[in-house]
């Protein structure tokens, strides 16, 4: 038994990426909506949606740069946000790692976090899939996602200033991002570093350049770790 | 916020994210990162993001930076709901009717 024609393969790949639309326009309409608010002209701002390319990371930068950081804060807080796929790309290297490198290359333009889960998902429950499948599969699951992300940015830079205040849209993007995040505390060792990450960022809002936020994520993301060795060691092997 | 600067602030990111994205698609073979590195990568996520949230969700610019009770329970509905049921759109809704209903209900003060 073969596999499925990759016709197919990408279809199915479409309907596991379908429900992520539902995050991914809000987000991006959103995007669109505090972007041209802050001041940033349409172009910039379809330019920022569509060459970075990761919500969280937008959001991130926009509002430090709304915050006057500097440069180099505003993009060493960004990038920090985006670290979390270079896991994502070591994971993926392991199924496509035998592409050709131009198909490499745009699968990384596409490694988002819902292509990324759902795509090694599936490499995972069908470990027979052939490598032709696979990439079917990984542009199938990212179709709804990518262009969508891009497109709802444009609708929300047009229909901006229509939102009414009484919506108390601000809130949609810590909303937004508290239900990404949800579902990532799977272990204890997400929630500690979570949790040294709220009470960091908290305490060390006052230093000047949003350092805190960094210094905040560092030692987060090292708790993390250490929990993560710990826990392991009190499992009998 | 000159022109300049947003643009110099989007192609860097832009570059950046793309050479993370790579990193490790790039190399042929999908050699294998080093436990300590995958480790610490596993918790970038949750590392930044809560921080990033947190005084978003305490201090809201809307309200001036003083604690909203409306928009305080909405974050904890959103949460609560999100770790329940691990679904992003019913977190996101019920963060949405906890907003508008507090709000509503706290408009008179």
């Amino acid at each position: 038994m073969t596999d499925a024609p990759l016709k197919s393969q990408y279809w199915s790949g479409f309907r596991q990426g379908l429900p992520f639309m539902l995050v991914v326009v809000p987000f991006g309409l959103l995007f669109g909506v505090v972007a041209s608010e802050s001041g940033f002209t349409p172009v910039q701002i379809m330019a920022f949606s569509s060459v970075v390319f990761a919500g969280a990371s937008q959001f991130a930068a926009l509002q430090l740069m709304v915050e006057d950081a500097p440069f180099l804060i505003v993009v060493a807080t960004a990038l920090a946000v985006n670290l979390r796929m270079a896991m994502y790309s070591a994971s993926l290297a392991v199924w496509l790692g035998e592409a050709p490198l131009w198909k490499r290359a745009l699968i990384a333009y596409v490694n988002v976090d819902q292509s990324y889960a759902v795509s090694v998902n599936r490499y995972e429950d069908r470990p027979q899939m052939s490598l032709a499948a696979r990439i079917a599969f990984f542009f199938g699951a990212v179709t709804p996602i990518c262009p969508v992300w891009v497109l709802a940015t444009g609708v929300g830079i047009w229909v901006g200033d229509a939102i009414p205040e009484w919506m108390a849209l601000d809130f949609a993007v810590p909303i937004c991002f508290l239900a990404i995040i949800a579902p990532m505390m799977r272990t204890l060792a997400h929630m500690v570093a979570a949790l040294v990450s709220i009470v960091l960022a908290l305490a060390l809002a006052g230093l000047p350049y949003n350092t805190g936020l960094l210094i905040a994520a560092i030692v987060a993301m090292i708790v993390g770790a250490r929990v993560e060795v710990m826990s392991a060691r009190r499992v009998p092997a | 916020m000159s022109a300049a600067y947003i643009w110099t602030v989007i192609l860097v990111l832009g570059v950046g994210t793309y050479l993370i994205r790579f990193s490790f698609l790039g190399l042929i073979g999908g050699r294998r990162l080093p436990d300590w590195a995958l480790r610490h990568l596993r918790y970038t996520a949750v590392a930044v993001l809560p921080g990033l949230v947190a005084p978003m969700v305490l201090w809201p610019a809307a309200t001036g930076g003083e604690v909203d009770p409306a928009r305080l329970s909405a974050a904890l509905a959103t949460f609560g709901v999100g770790i329940l049921t691990r679904n992003v759109i019913a977190s996101i809704l019920t963060g949405g009717v906890v907003l508008y209903g507090m709000l509503a209900l706290t408009a008179g003060y």
